[in-house]
């Protein structure tokens, strides 16, 4: 059906991580360990799903001057919503995602997708749209993540892989390490898309 | 003293780009050529000055008063927008060299994580007035020199021969991580 | 594309203010509804710290609890018998700045444990001072006669390997929290 196709898309052909470079702070500030990752795809795939779903919605009752106006508030409310409801439930995931919430109103991805595609589109594809490439962005930072603490800290998903001496590319945690992967990660994923002609 | 411990620190110990990780965006998107780089870098400049300025006076006079600081993320980022739209319009009428110069950009200022970012990092920090105007300054100078150092290296790539999967941002991401590993050695400076 | 409203200054000043005003009421509701989550997620944190410092106790550490300079001081007591002290601490003398620290202490002056509540060390060097191998070493000890200085500075404290500025201030966040409590109990005794 027609509609699948947005939720795959924001999957792997338009990739916000990998192939649009999207939301990059967020991206190599929070992916030091998986649960992190997934923490902020969470929080950021329920922004991108709710605004894009308001912003839909309310497409023929925002003036096209003041859109971007008009997004923002949007945004910021619904980041607003979650980091309020992040603090009350699950506030040591909060408290290392940190600043990065409030920060996920400046992701790039969100007002990208609103003025793309939210705006010029129904709601059920602007809803599915939010969602596949939030997921899409979930998936790559959890990757991201992972990675970055199995190499740096010999964990996944804080259960430990080494022994309690065992040495581990600390290089990895740190800020280089992130550039680093990240780099590494959108070269791999160039190549896999030449190679199977994505 | 203590100005100077805030600048050195905000400059290179904990560079907004290199370690903090706000302005990414731009960081990587810009710094192609170093003059661009060096616009961008006086207008974030200009630009995060003036917002930290306007975000201290809500925070203080508007949000704790009435008790809404849940509203600190709207009205910031309502303000760091609505900045970005007057320096536009001053400089189209100033500075027109200028404003062609940078054309894009500016209005992508608004989305500079780094701009939102410090303005609530000042906050948290519990900056007075001009600490906070200085600290934005001088974190937005880290910004520009870690551009200008960056855009530097990219100039040089551009010249030689790079293999098909890293050419663009997978090359700019480790030369960044490489630039943030000399960084490193500027901690405990202060 | 269908309908769209034009960009007049009405239409504009409507849109934008009908949209700032739902959203805000909407932040405000569940802001409300999150106040007592958040309020209690807190209180529960400072609960399970004080847990981990100090010996069983049964009543209720926010009875009583005294606020100076920055140091929050819980007494706590099983039965009606005074257990100890629970001293929530701070240092901004971390390598990363900011580090606050929980530390038990018997009436006797003795601590019982350490715990690192906040701190944004290095990982894998100044990090290490949330594990037992660091912390461990203060429990049992008084500080009248087991100086808070690494050991390089002349005290009795083993500094963790590579992380002399983390340790370092760990110890000035311990000392700050032995020294307001010292104060405290002073002030109550000569009343």
């Amino acid at each position: 059906m027609g509609n699948l196709r947005y939720l795959t898309n924001g999957l792997l052909r338009e990739n916000p991580t990998f192939v649009l470079v999207l939301g990059t702070c967020p991206t190599l500030a929070v992916t030091t360990a998986g649960i992190n990752g997934l923490g902020m795809g969470a929080a950021t795939t329920f922004v991108l799903v709710c605004s894009n779903m308001l912003i839909s919605a309310l497409k023929n009752f925002i003036p096209d001057k003041v859109r971007i106006a008009a997004f923002i508030v949007i945004i910021a409310a619904f980041v607003t919503i979650v980091d309020l409801v992040m603090k009350a439930y699950v506030p040591d995931l909060y408290k290392s995602l940190g600043i990065f919430i409030p920060l996920i109103v400046v992701n790039c991805i969100i007002l990208g997708r609103a003025e793309a595609f939210a705006q010029k589109n129904k709601v059920m594809p602007a809803v599915l749209d939010g969602l596949g490439m939030g997921l899409g962005f979930t998936l790559a930072i959890t990757l991201l993540a992972s990675i970055r603490e199995v190499l740096g800290n010999g964990s996944i998903f804080n259960i430990k892989l080494v022994g309690e001496n065992a040495s581990t590319i600390l290089l990895f945690i740190l800020p280089p390490g992130a550039f680093v992967t990240y780099g590494f990660l959108i070269a791999i994923m160039n190549r896999l898309k030449i190679k199977f002609n994505i | 003293m203590e100005y100077i411990l805030l600048i050195i620190s905000a400059v290179l110990v904990n560079n907004v780009v290199l370690v903090q990780f706000l302005g990414i965006c731009p960081f990587l998107g810009v710094s192609s050529k170093i003059e661009t780089s060096l616009g961008m870098g006086v207008a974030v400049v200009f630009v995060m000055s003036l917002a930290n300025l306007v975000t201290y006076l809500i925070q203080n006079y508007v949000l704790v008063p009435l008790h809404i600081e849940f509203m600190q993320t709207i009205s910031f980022i309502f303000v760091i927008a609505f900045l970005v739209q007057v320096v536009e319009i001053i400089l189209k009428k100033t500075a027109p060299p200028l404003y062609q110069a940078l054309g894009i950009y500016l209005p992508l200022i608004t989305t500079n994580c780094a701009v939102l970012g410090i303005a609530i990092l000042a906050v948290q920090k519990d900056f007075n007035l001009i600490m906070s105007v200085i600290y934005a300054a001088s974190i937005a100078v880290g910004f520009t020199l870690a551009m200008i150092l960056l855009a530097g290296i990219r100039e040089q790539l551009a010249l030689s021969e790079t293999p098909k999967g890293m050419k663009g941002f997978p090359i700019s991401l480790v030369t960044a991580g490489l630039l943030s590993m000399a960084f490193m050695g500027f901690s405990g400076i202060v | 594309m269908a309908n769209k409203l034009e960009s007049t200054l009405p239409n504009m000043i409507l849109s934008l203010v009908t949209i700032g005003v739902v959203m805000a009421a909407s932040l405000g509701f569940v802001y409300i509804k999150t106040k007592g989550p958040i309020d209690e997620a807190a209180a529960k944190k400072e609960l399970d710290a004080i847990q981990q410092v100090l010996p069983e106790f049964n009543s209720d550490p926010a009875n009583g609890l005294i606020e100076k300079d920055g140091v929050i001081i819980y007494q706590v007591s099983k039965d009606n018998q005074p257990v100890g002290f629970a001293i929530k601490s701070y240092t901004e003398k971390g390598f990363s700045g900011h580090i606050e620290i929980m530390a038990g202490f018997l009436p006797d002056g003795k601590i019982y444990k350490v715990t690192v509540l906040e701190h944004k060390e290095t990982p894998g060097l100044g990090a290490k001072m949330t594990e037992p191998k660091f912390c461990d070493q203060f429990s049992g000890k008084n500080p009248e006669n087991f100086v808070l200085k690494v050991k390089k500075d002349g005290g009795n404290v083993d500094a963790i390997t590579a992380s002399t500025i983390s340790s370092r201030a760990f110890c000035d966040a311990l000392q700050r929290a032995f020294d307001t409590m010292k104060e405290v109990t002073d002030s109550i005794a000569d009343n």
